[in-house]
This record gives C-alpha cells, sequence and structure tokens, in this order.
C-alpha cells in the first residue's frame, strides 16, 4: 500500500456506540461468594447449580489468566466490575412487549432488531439479550409447535432443571481454563435451545447480545442440544456501547449434537473495538466448544469477527461419534489497535471423522491478527481426515499476521491438510482498478468481500448482505 | 478531444517522457510504435493517472479538462480507457462482479440508471460472442489463471462493455495467436466509430492489416520523433527503428 492511502487510515466509524438511558438493578461491583449467592437468589435457581456455581468460583480462584496467547491486554482489575446487571421492568419477566422499557425496544430498533412478532426478519426467531438478562424471545408459537424449545437461559433453569444438570459444563467443564471458570460462577442469562428428536427447526434461531451499563462485565451462556436425527440453524451478533474503558465479555457455548444432528452455529461479532488509538474496546474472551456425541453428526462454525479490542475464541469440536464432521469458517478482521487470537480446535476421536477449517484474517492499521488452530487425530480415530487453510490479507505496513498451526496426529491412517497464504493488495492491482473508475476504498472492499467470499457463503442468507456491509463499516476510514 | 502539450514525466528520478506533443481528434485511430524502452508504456500510464510517474512538465487536456489534475478513477470516469500491456491478476473478486460495478460507476456518472444482473447479463452476452469468449470465464477471479490471450481479450472485452470517448491499448496484439488476434481486431473495430478516439501502442503490422489507423507516430527516447500515415508501418517494418531513426536524423 502506498504511504499517502495509508496516511488516510485514521478513523473508524462504530455507528453502534451509543447508550441506552434505562433504570438499572444493577449488583456493587466485586466478585465473592456472596455476590454469586445473590445471583442465584435473584434467580431463583434451584441448589443444584448454585453449589456449581460455588464450586466454579473457589476453582477459579486457584487459576491463573492464561498467557499464552500472542495478545497484549491491560492487567483486568474483577474486583472492579459488577457481575450482574438488569434493566427493570414494570412486572417481574415481561409478559408481553408492552412491559419492557421502552428505551430498550427503542435501542434494538437502532440496532436493526424488530422484537415486534410481524416486524421481524421472516423466518427468524430472536432471544434479545440486554446485559446480563433476556428481555424478550420471539417467535415462541411457531417454535412450541414442533416442540422446539428456544428461551431465556434462566427461564430453562427453572422449566426444565433436568436437561439443565444433564448438558451443563459437559462440553466445557468449568475446569476447562480461567474464563470459562469465571462464567461458571457468574454467568447471568443466554439462550437455551432443544431440538427433539427428528425435528428440523422450521426457521433460524438467533441470540443479540447488548452491553450497555457502564462497568459491567458480560457472562452469558448459550447451550444447544440437537437430538438424534435434528437440525438447527443459530446465529448471534452483539454490540456495545462507546466506552473509555475496557468492558469485559467472557461467554461460554456449548452445542451437543446426538445421533445424525446436525448443529449451524454462526456468529457476528461487533462488540466496541476501541477508538483510533485502541483506548476502550471490549475484551471479547469467549469459550466455544461442540460436540458430535453421535455418529454422522455435525457442528459448523462460522464466525465474523469484525469488533472488541480483544478476541480470544476458539470455537472448537469434538468429533465424537463416527463419520462425524466438524467445520470451521473464520473471518476475523482488526483494524487500528485491535488484536485477535483466534481459530479452533478439531478433536478427532471417531472412526472416518471430518473436519473442515477455512480461516481469513484480515489485518489493517497497527492490528495484530493471529490465527491458533490444533487438529489433534486419536490413536482409535482411524481414516480421520482434515483439510485447513489459513489466509491473511495485510491492509498497511504497521499490522501483523500470524499463523499457530498444532497438528497431532497419533493415527497411521489420518489425512491432514494445511494451507497458509499471505497477501496484500499490490498498487498495480489498486491502479487497475481506479483506472476502470473505482475509487480506493471500493477497491479494498471489493477485494475484502471476495477474499471473504467462501465463509459468508456459510452464513444464514439475511445475515451474508450484513455481513459484507459490516465488514465495509469496519474498514471505514481504513483508505481514502 | 486529447491534446498533449511538451509532456515531462520520470520514475525514481529517471527521466522517461521528454517532451511528447500529441492531438488526437474525435474519429481517429493513432498507432505509436518504436522500440523498447522507448517510454511508449509510460505515456499510457501517465496519462491514465498511475501513482508512480512524476510529471515534471506539460500539459495534458481531454475534452477540455486538465487531465492531469484529476485522480486515476476520475480520468477513467470522464471516458479515458487504459488496455494494460500486463493486467493484473486479482485474485477472489470474480470478473462478472467488477464489470458490474465498474459499469454502474460509469453509468451513474453519466446519469444513467444502475443495470441489474438481468440486463447486464445480456449486455454482455453479446460482447462475449464477438470476441468468442466462453460465459464461464465471467465467474473466474480477474484475470487469475487466463492465459496472454485472454487477458488481452478481458481488456477488449472490457474496451466494449465500458465505451470510453479515448482507448489507450497498451501492446494489445502482443503475444496473441492469429485467431486471437483477429478476435481482437474486430473487438477494437467494434469499439471505434467517428466520435471517440484511439491510440495504439504496437510493434506489430499485423494488427494494422485489421485495424486502419489514421496515424503512425515512431516513439523514440521520451518523444515523437516522426510522424505520418499507414504507410510509415511497412516503412519501418522495412528498415527497422534503428534504420529509420538514423536516417530521420541524417
Amino acid at each position: 500500500m502506498s504511504n499517502t492511502l495509508l496516511k488516510k487510515m485514521t478513523r473508524q466509524a462504530y455507528p453502534l456506540g451509543f447508550t441506552t438511558a434505562v433504570e438499572s438493578d444493577t449488583v456493587r461491583a466485586g466478585l465473592d461468594e456472596e455476590v454469586i449467592r445473590l445471583i442465584s437468589r435473584k434467580k431463583n435457581e434451584p441448589s443444584f447449580l448454585l453449589t456449581w456455581r460455588l464450586n466454579a468460583y473457589r476453582h477459579w480462584q486457584t487459576m491463573h489468566e492464561p498467557s499464552w496467547s500472542n495478545l497484549k491486554l491491560n492487567p483486568i482489575d474483577y474486583q472492579a466490575i459488577s457481575y450482574y446487571s438488569a434493566p427493570k421492568s414494570k412486572t417481574d419477566g415481561p409478559k408481553t412487549l408492552q412491559d419492557i422499557d421502552p428505551e430498550i425496544l427503542r435501542a434494538y430498533n437502532k440496532l436493526g432488531i424488530s422484537l415486534e412478532e410481524q416486524k421481524h426478519l421472516s423466518g427468524v426467531a430472536v432471544d434479545a439479550v440486554f446485559d446480563s438478562v433476556s428481555v424478550w424471545t420471539t417467535c415462541k408459537e411457531i417454535l412450541n409447535e414442533v416442540g422446539v424449545i428456544f428461551c431465556p437461559f434462566s427461564e430453562a433453569v427453572l422449566q426444565y432443571p433436568d436437561l439443565i444438570k444433564k448438558y451443563l459444563g459437559s462440553v466445557v467443564p468449568y475446569r476447562d481454563n480461567f474464563f470459562a471458570a469465571l462464567n461458571s460462577a457468574v454467568f447471568s442469562d443466554g439462550s437455551f435451545v432443544y431440538i427433539p428428536k427428528g425435528v428440523a427447526c422450521p426457521i433460524e434461531l438467533s441470540t443479540y447480545f447488548r452491553m450497555n451499563a457502564a462497568n459491567t462485565g458480560q457472562f452469558e451462556r448459550t447451550l444447544i442440544i440437537a437430538e438424534s436425527g435434528s437440525s438447527v440453524s443459530y446465529l448471534e451478533g452483539c454490540s456495545a456501547p462507546m466506552r473509555d474503558n475496557h468492558q469485559l465479555h467472557a461467554a461460554v457455548v456449548e452445542l451437543i449434537a446426538l445421533d445424525d444432528a446436525e448443529i449451524k452455529y454462526a456468529t457476528v461479532q461487533n462488540w466496541y473495538p476501541g477508538d483510533e488509538k485502541g483506548e476502550g474496546g471490549v475484551y471479547n474472551l469467549v469459550t466455544k466448544r461442540g460436540i458430535c456425541r453421535g455418529k454422522n453428526s455435525k457442528i459448523s462454525w462460522t464466525q465474523i469477527e469484525t469488533g472488541s479490542a480483544i478476541t480470544w475464541k476458539y470455537p472448537s469440536v469434538i468429533l465424537k461419534g463416527d463419520n462425524s464432521v466438524g467445520e470451521f469458517y473464520s473471518v476475523a478482521l482488526t483494524n487500528n489497535y485491535q488484536q485477535a487470537d483466534t481459530g479452533t480446535k478439531m478433536i478427532h476421536i471417531g472412526k472416518n471423522t471430518k473436519s473442515t477449517i477455512i480461516s481469513k484474517g484480515i489485518s489493517a492499521g497497527f492490528a495484530q491478527n493471529s490465527y491458533r488452530g490444533l487438529v489433534r487425530v486419536a490413536p482409535q480415530a482411524s481414516h480421520a481426515r482434515n483439510y485447513s487453510q489459513c489466509d491473511s490479507l495485510l491492509l498497511s505496513d504497521h499490522c501483523g499476521a500470524h499463523t499457530f498451526p498444532y497438528i497431532e496426529v497419533r493415527n497411521s491412517s489420518a489425512k491432514v491438510e494445511h494451507e497458509a497464504s499471505t497477501s496484500t493488495i499490490s498498487d498495480e492491482q489498486m491502479f487497475y482498478f481506479q483506472q476502470r473508475g473505482i475509487d480506493t476504498e471500493n477497491a479494498i472492499s471489493m477485494i475484502v468481500n471476495g477474499f471473504c467470499k467462501t465463509v459468508f457463503s456459510k452464513l444464514p442468507m439475511e445475515f451474508a448482505v450484513e455481513a459484507e456491509k459490516l465488514l465495509e463499516l469496519s474498514l471505514e476510514g481504513c483508505q481514502g | 478531444m486529447l491534446e498533449i502539450k511538451n509532456l515531462h514525466a520520470s520514475v525514481q528520478k529517471k527521466s522517461i517522457l521528454k517532451g511528447v506533443n500529441l492531438t488526437i481528434k474525435p474519429g481517429e485511430i493513432h498507432v505509436l510504435m518504436g522500440p523498447n524502452g522507448s517510454g511508449k508504456t509510460t505515456l499510457g500510464k501517465v496519462l491514465a493517472g498511475s501513482p508512480n510517474y512524476i510529471v515534471s512538465k506539460g500539459q495534458v487536456l481531454f475534452n477540455h479538462h486538465d487531465l492531469l489534475m484529476l485522480s486515476p478513477e476520475e480520468r477513467a470516469r470522464r471516458g479515458l480507457f487504459l488496455g494494460f500491456q500486463y493486467p493484473v491478476e486479482i485474485s477472489g473478486v470474480s470478473n462478472i462482479y467488477f464489470l458490474k460495478a465498474a459499469l454502474n460507476i460509469l453509468r451513474a456518472q453519466q446519469g444513467l440508471k444502475a443495470l441489474d444482473a438481468l440486463d447486464f447479463k445480456a449486455l454482455i452476452q453479446k460482447k462475449l460472442e464477438i470476441l468468442e469468449m466462453d460465459e464461464s470465464f465471467l465467474y473466474r477471479s480477474i484475470n487469475e489463471g487466463f492465459s496472454g490471450g485472454e487477458k488481452k481479450r478481458n481488456e477488449i472485452l472490457q474496451l466494449l462493455i465500458f465505451n470510453p470517448t479515448l482507448a489507450v491499448l497498451d501492446e494489445t496484439d502482443s503475444g496473441l495467436d492469429i485467431d486471437s488476434l483477429k478476435h481482437v481486431a474486430e473487438g477494437i473495430n467494434q469499439f471505434h466509430h467517428k466520435d471517440n478516439g484511439l491510440l495504439l501502442i504496437t510493434h506489430y503490422q499485423r494488427l494494422l492489416n485489421y485495424v486502419r489507423p489514421d496515424y503512425v507516430h515512431l516513439f523514440h527516447d521520451g518523444k515523437i520523433k516522426k510522424s505520418g500515415d499507414y504507410r510509415l508501418v511497412s516503412h519501418l517494418e522495412k528498415l527497422g527503428y534503428e534504420k529509420a531513426l538514423t536516417r530521420e536524423l541524417a
């Protein structure tokens, strides 16, 4: 890139950075057993869950933040954060949309998400999570007819405690890592999905996470269970107001696919990335993992990561069932001083298991973008097959792209392929576009979209266009 | 439509163009011939606004506007087209997406409605037939993995789609087999009419068997040394550049 173009790389627009004035019920800052008991009490949780939380908390106290990632983050003061903040509503648990604070409805409308049944994207059910709680879930009736459960996590705890007891922590145990332990101790809400045997979920399910309150962390938990022969497609979106200090987001997502079941999980992550000097922005430290427990099951992760000051996440698949399939499609875009260390783990245990990893990293400004991925083939996983492709696109002279592939193969019949490439946009390419009347900004967005095409094609149709727009927005100011 | 006056340009402090004068009127076809390294390609790139060159002196008027003040994309939008000698490969961006985006930018400039996918397809179909290009070619990345001939044909396809007022074609006839050359020539003839202008940079007479120029210029050491009509071509072919130049100077 020529220097003149580079100089124009200054500002990044973040149109979702507004705050919403709502009265909230926020727990005092700090973390101790009393706070955990308080959160549990607010949600009327059964005792097994409180015990689980406390065990997680006690274990967390023995742990240290991971230091192996290629990220530089400011120390996090865990005692300065409030672990629970919920907007006050007129009644406990809104029964109709009228019970929800109109400010919250307005906030979601601004984000382009309508909670009114008639106006929502056709064929998509939405669960709206505002700070620590779910405020509304749409399309419940359509889902009830086929027996699909799609509700706030805290509601599932009360109504389906057996399912929660059976599956919570079964894929990501609280001992898994520092942030998973923290989440297990303090998680407040999230989404719960249960697809009964043989049911193909008739509509897309989605959750929109909005972080609003200042000095609060968001710790949501999502659990999706797909019974034998069922299938579901789920999408989550996220955004947060612009704030000067770093906000912490430590989520856990667990997916369970039984025999012949298929789960598609897509993320469009656009948390506040911080300003052009790297001040503020969300620390997005997330543990996402799915298990293909049954034979012929399939789990597919698609992520578009454009926001957050720090992204630390590795959506993974444990391929336990024979012939099961795991997929990871990722676009991670970092601009200004954003840092991403993201990738996946594909753990092959069953026979004839297959995994595909397509990772596209785009860096601009002073950003650092790392792909970190593990492909492990266990001794019993005969005829396992993996294909990995990691491509990096560099849009400035000051940014970095890094690839850390780990491959562990313990079965000689396995076939593992890894391809990697790094590219830039040459002056010559830029001139070609310009000579055809296309300015540099449009040229970059065409090249970036082309670069990400294989990943976008994995998104639900309604969101593929959104993702393209989001990428353009995130690169705004990157060129004149 | 194009008036080049005493144009000087350099790349990395090396002076390449040393006083070019050339006027092209609507409907005219000009041919620029000359030895390798004489600055023909530079002239094309400077006209199109490549940031690699610095213009130190001179003026270029394009339809009465100061061309050198405009950004490269602005020049293109006002109807200046450069057919590249070595079209660059751009992976991931499909030809059809690129062509449609560029055409709609040009149309917007002219106050025309953007073409939708169907109308665009209809338009492009005819042009593909002229050049005997397969449709599959539209769905490949721009120039990626194209043969030399395919790249050149892609430039002519763009010429036909964008329909500029002035086209500079830099060695579009180089490296082509006889059939490809015929298709390229056919494309150039389809494009040309009484209101647009053409500047062909070439080494060979063979293209000129199909495309009849009004003026032929001998380019050497950064400027036009000799101008004439079609007959100058056979003169050059017979003598070679060196002899033609020494005779000229003697």
